[in-house]
C-alpha cells in the first residue's frame, strides 16, 4: 500500500495528492507519469508526477475529478493507502540548452509543467510559463511557478486574472516576448495542446505535447495508447507521452480518447450515489 | 489400497467432466471440471508403467510420469505430489495448459489402444488435490546469505524463485503489473485457468519465503545495473508482451484491439464483472479475431461469453491452426465461427471513428514450403467485406524493449529477444540470466518453466562457487 500523506481539493474539480512512493520519488524525472489504482479490482489510470521529494520519498499528483476512478480517489482521506502507484513511466521530457522556452499549462498541466520548467531553468534556459483557465479561481501554484520561471503569464477566458483570452492568443504573447522561443512545451488537456500546436505551426516553433491517451498497463503491453505521429503508430506510454505536436493526428487521438465515453459513465452513476454531481 | 487391480486392462480413456457448451458459453467459470479421485484412479490404472516410457522424454521438464501415475493408481496422492513437484513446481497450471497432445501424451504408447493416458488431467488432479490439503509446514533450508532478483512474475520467474528459495537463497520477484502470474493472470482466461489456481501457487511461493514486489517496472523504477549492486544475481523472465498488429490501414479505429488489451481488460482487470468492476469493457455484437493460435481461441471464446457473435479469421485452413486441438474443439462446440483461408486487408470505419467491418481477400494454399507448411496465397479478385464492430489482433507478441533499452550491455537478438545460453540461461552480461518468452519469443508455459529450472540450476552453481568464470 502506498500511503496518502495529503489529498485535498486545490480548486474546483482539481485535487492535489501527496503520496508515499519512495522508489518512484528516487528515480522520477520531469515529464514522467505513474499508474495509480485506487482500490482492489480498480482501474489503472495514468497521472503525471507534478512534484516529488526524494528524501521524504513522496510524490505529488494533481488530478482532475472527471470519472469513476478520480472521484473515488478524491474521497480517500490522508492515512489511507493506494494499492498501486507504479512508475515512473514514460520518457522524461527532453531537457537541453534550448535558449528560450515557453511552457504552457492548463488544468492538471499547470501542475505537471512545474518540474519541466524547473529543470529547464536550472540548466540556464530562459523560461516563460503561460497558464490558462476559464477563470482565475481555477488557477493554482502561481507562487511556485514564479519561482521556476523568468516570467509567468496568466490567461483567463473571463478576464478575471491576467490577460483576457485563451490559448489561441499564443502568437500575440510570443510576439511580445523579448526573445523568440526556440521551443514550446504544452501540458494539459488534449484540446489545449492541440490548439497550442496549431498556433505555433505557422511560427515554425517546435512544440512538444504530452499526450493524454487511454492507458491500461503503461508498459507497452496492451497497445490501447496507440497514437499516430508523423504517419507512424506509436505507443504513448513507452514511445511518449511527449511528441511533436505538429505531427500528431489529433482527430484520431480525440476519437480514441472518447472510446469508452458510454461505459465510463456507468460505474460513475452506480457508485452508490456517492459521486459528486 | 484394499482393492485388487482388475485383471484385464480397461482401455478406455476416461473423459473429464465439462460444463455443457450451451451453459459454459454464457459464463466465465472453468470449462473442464476435473477428475474425481475415483476417475483419476481409474484413469491411472490404465497406464502400463512402461520401463522405458515414451512419454517422459517428451515432457520439457521430464516429469516422472509413470512414477506419479503409479501413486495415483495406488491412491497414494501425497506420494504422487512429491514426485510431481520434484520436477514441476506448478502442476495445477501445466495440467491445464500444456499442449499435451504434442508433448507427453503425444508419445504415449497407448495411442492406438483406447487412447493415450490423460497425463495432463492426472497432473491437474494431483496439483488441485495438493492445494486443497491442510497446509503442511514447510522445512526451509539454512539461508545462504545470497540474494537473487527475479524480473517478471510469469511461469519462468516463478520457477526460478521456487527453485532458488528452496536452496536457501533469498529471492525477490519484481513484477510490472499489480498481480503475479504473467500471462497466466492477464492473458489466459478464467474459463481455462482459474485465477484462484494461479493465486494458490503464488501463495505457496510466498510461504516459502519469496518476497514479491508488484507494480515495479525494472528499467523504469530501477535498472538492472542498480539491482546488481544489491543482489548477487539477476534473472530476467520478462516475457514477450509487446503486441503485434497486422499491417493494414484502419488499425487505430475504435473497436480494434490487440489480444493483450482485450484479454487484460477481461482477465486482469476483471472486466467480465463490469460494471461491478470499473475498467470498462464494451459490449460488441460481432467480433472478428485475426489469428489461429491459443491466443486467438481465448479471445474468440471470451467475446462469445460477453454476448457477441464471434468469428476467427485465419489465412490457412483448419489443419494448420496452431492452437491446441482441445481448445479448437471447445471453441467450435461453444459456437465460435471459423472463416478459414481469409486474410483481412483493411479495417473499415464509420464516421465516428469506430470500426464497422473488414475488407478481406480469399486465400488458397500453395505447395508446401521449406518448413513443410503450405503457404497461403491470395486469390486475385476475391476481395469481399465482412461486417464487424470489433476486431482483435491475435497474431503474436515479441519481447518488450523496455529492459534491452535500459540495459545497454546485454546482447539482444534480431527479434528483440534477450540472447541467453540454452543450457544455462546465462546472458552476455555477467551475473544476469534470462529465460522464457523473453529469450525464445512467445512459446509455452512449460518451456518457460523449463528455462527457469535450468537457469536456477546455473545460478545456484554460480552462487555456490563464487569467483567462477562467467
Ligand atoms: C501520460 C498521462 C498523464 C496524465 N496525467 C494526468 C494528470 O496529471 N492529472 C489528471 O487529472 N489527468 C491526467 N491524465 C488523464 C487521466 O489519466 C484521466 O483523466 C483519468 O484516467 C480519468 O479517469 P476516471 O476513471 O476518473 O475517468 P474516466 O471514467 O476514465 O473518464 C470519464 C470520461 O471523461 C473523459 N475524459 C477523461 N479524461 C479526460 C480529459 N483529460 N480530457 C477530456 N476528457 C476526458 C473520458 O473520455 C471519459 O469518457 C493523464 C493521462 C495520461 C495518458
Ligand atoms: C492468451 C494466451 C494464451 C496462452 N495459452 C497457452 C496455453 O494454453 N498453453 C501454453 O503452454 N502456453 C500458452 N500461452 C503462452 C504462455 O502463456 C507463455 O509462453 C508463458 O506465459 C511465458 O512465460 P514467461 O514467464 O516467459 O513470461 P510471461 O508469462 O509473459 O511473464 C512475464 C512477466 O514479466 C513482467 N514484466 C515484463 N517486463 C517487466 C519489467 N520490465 N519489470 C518487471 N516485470 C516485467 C510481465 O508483466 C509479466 O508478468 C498463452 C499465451 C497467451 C498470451
Ligand atoms: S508438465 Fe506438461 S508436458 Fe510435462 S508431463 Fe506435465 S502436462 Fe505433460
Ligand atoms: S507412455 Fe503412456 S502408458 Fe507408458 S508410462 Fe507413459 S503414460 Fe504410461
Ligand atoms: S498503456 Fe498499454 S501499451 Fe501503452
Amino acid at each position: 500500500m502506498f500511503k496518502l500523506i495529503e489529498n485535498r481539493p486545490l480548486v474546483p474539480n482539481l485535487h492535489m495528492l501527496r503520496v508515499e512512493a519512495p522508489e518512484v520519488a528516487r528515480s522520477v524525472q520531469p515529464g514522467q507519469f505513474v499508474i495509480v489504482r485506487v482500490e482492489e479490482d480498480g482501474e489503472r489510470i495514468p497521472l503525471s508526477v507534478a512534484d516529488w521529494d526524494s528524501e521524504q520519498g513522496t510524490i505529488t499528483l494533481i488530478y482532475m475529478t472527471i470519472g469513476a476512478t478520480t472521484h473515488r480517489l478524491s474521497r480517500l482521506p490522508a492515512g489511507d493507502g493506494l494499492p498501486t502507484v507504479a512508475g515512473p513511466l514514460g520518457n522524461a521530457m527532453e531537457i537541453d540548452h534550448f535558449g528560450s522556452v515557453v511552457c504552457v499549462g492548463g488544468c492538471y498541466g499547470i501542475g505537471s509543467i512545474y518540474p519541466i520548467a524547473r529543470a529547464l531553468r536550472e540548466i540556464g534556459n530562459t523560461v516563460t510559463i503561460i497558464i490558462e483557465a476559464r477563470s482565475s479561481y481555477l488557477l493554482y501554484w502561481q507562487e511556485k511557478l514564479k519561482q521556476v520561471s523568468d516570467r509567468l503569464i496568466v490567461i483567463t477566458r473571463d478576464g478575471s486574472g491576467g490577460l483576457k483570452g485563451h490559448i489561441d492568443n499564443l502568437p500575440a504573447i510570443i510576439e511580445r516576448l523579448p526573445q523568440r522561443p526556440q521551443r514550446v512545451i504544452a501540458n494539459g488537456c488534449n484540446f489545449l495542446m492541440m490548439r497550442a500546436s496549431e498556433q505555433t505551426r505557422p511560427l515554425a516553433i517546435p512544440t512538444i505535447v504530452s499526450l493524454n491517451t487511454l492507458m491500461i498497463d503503461g508498459t507497452g503491453m496492451c497497445g490501447v495508447c496507440r497514437v499516430t505521429v508523423d504517419d507512424t503508430v506509436k505507443f504513448a506510454c513507452v514511445d511518449g507521452p511527449h511528441f511533436d505536436g505538429h505531427k500528431v493526428d489529433w482527430a484520431e487521438l480525440n476519437k480514441r480518447r472518447q472510446a469508452y465515453l458510454r461505459e465510463e459513465t456507468i460505474p460513475l452513476r452506480s457508485s452508490a450515489g456517492t459521486a459528486e454531481q | 489400497m484394499a482393492e485388487t487391480a482388475p485383471k484385464k486392462l480397461d482401455l478406455q480413456r476416461r473423459p473429464m467432466p465439462k460444463q455443457e457448451p450451451e451453459v459454459r458459453s454464457q459464463n466465465f467459470d472453468e470449462v473442464a471440471l476435473g477428475y474425481t479421485p475415483e476417475l483419476a484412479m481409474e484413469e491411472a490404472r490404465r497406464c502400463l508403467m512402461c520401463k522405458r516410457p515414451q512419454c517422459v522424454p517428451h515432457c520439457p521438464v521430464e516429469v516422472d510420469i509413470p512414477g506419479f501415475i503409479h501413486c495415483i493408481a495406488e491412491g497414494d496422492f501425497s506420494g504422487g505430489v512429491r514426485i510431481l513437484k520434484g520436477k514441476n513446481a506448478l502442476p495445477s497450471i501445466c495440467g491445464r495448459v500444456c499442449p499435451q497432445e504434442e508433448q507427453c501424451e503425444g508419445s504415449c504408447v497407448l495411442a492406438k489402444r483406447g487412447g493415450t493416458i490423460a497425463i495432463g488431467r492426472l497432473e491437474r488432479f494431483l496439483g488441485d488435490w495438493a492445494s486443497a490439503q491442510e497446509q503442511q509446514s514447510i522445512d526451509l533450508p539454512t539461508p545462504t546469505g545470497k540474494r537473487v532478483a527475479v524480473i517478471g512474475g510469469g511461469p519462468a520467474g516463478l520457477t526460478v524463485a521456487a527453485d532458488l528459495v528452496q536452496l536457501g537463497h533469498e529471492v525477490v520477484i519484481y513484477e510490472a503489473l499489480h498481480k503475479m502470474g504473467g500471462v497466466l493472470v492477464y492473458g489466459i482466461p478464467e474459463f481455462r485457468l482459474p485465477k484462484k489456481t494461479v493465486e494458490t501457487e503464488v501463495d505457496y511461493l510466498r510461504r516459502l519465503g519469496v518476497e514479491m514486489k508488484p507494480d515495479y517496472i525494472v528499467g523504469k523504477t530501477r535498472t538492472i545495473d542498480s539491482l546488481l549492486e544489491e543482489f548477487d544475481a539477476v534473472f530476467v523472465g520478462a516475457g514477450a508482451g509487446l503486441p503485434w498488429f497486422s499491417e493494414m490501414p484502419g488499425n487505430n479505429l475504435n473497436g480494434v484491439y490487440s489480444a493483450n488489451e482485450y484479454l487484460t481488460r477481461i482477465n486482469l482487470m476483471k472486466g467480465f464483472s463490469f460494471p461491478k468492476t470499473i475498467t470498462p469493457v464494451r459490449e460488441h455484437q460481432r467480433v472478428a479475431v485475426i489469428g489461429g493460435g491459443n491466443v486467438a481461441m481465448d479471445c474468440a471464446r471470451s467475446a462469445l461469453r460477453l454476448g457477441a457473435r464471434s468469428t476467427i479469421l485465419y489465412r490457412r485452413s483448419r489443419d494448420e491452426l496452431p492452437a491446441r486441438l482441445e481448445e479448437v474443439e471447445n471453441a467450435e462446440e461453444e459456437g465460435v465461427e471459423f472463416s478459414f483461408l481469409t486474410l483481412p486487408t483493411r479495417c473499415v470505419g464509420d464516421d465516428n471513428g469506430w470500426v464497422k467491418g473488414l475488407e478481406c481477400i480469399r486465400m488458397e494454399l500453395g505447395e508446401p514450403d521449406a518448413s513443410g507448411r503450405r503457404s497461403p496465397m491470395p486469390v486475385e479478385g476475391s476481395e469481399y467485406f465482412l461486417p464487424f464492430d470489433a476486431v482483435i489482433h491475435a497474431i503474436g507478441n515479441s519481447p518488450n524493449p523496455l529492459i534491452p533499452a535500459t540495459t545497454p550491455d546485454i546482447e539482444i537478438g534480431r527479434k528483440g529477444n534477450i540472447v541467453a545460453d540454452e543450457a544455462t540461461g546465462k546472458t552476455s552480461k555477467p551475473r544476469v540470466w534470462a529465460g522464457g518468452d523473453v529469450v525464445t519469443g512467445a512459446a509455452t508455459v512449460i518451456l518457460a518453466m523449463g528455462a527457469g529450472r535450468k537457469a536456477a540450476r546455473s545460478i545456484h552453481e554460480y552462487l555456490s562457487n563464487p569467483g567462477s568464470e562467467w
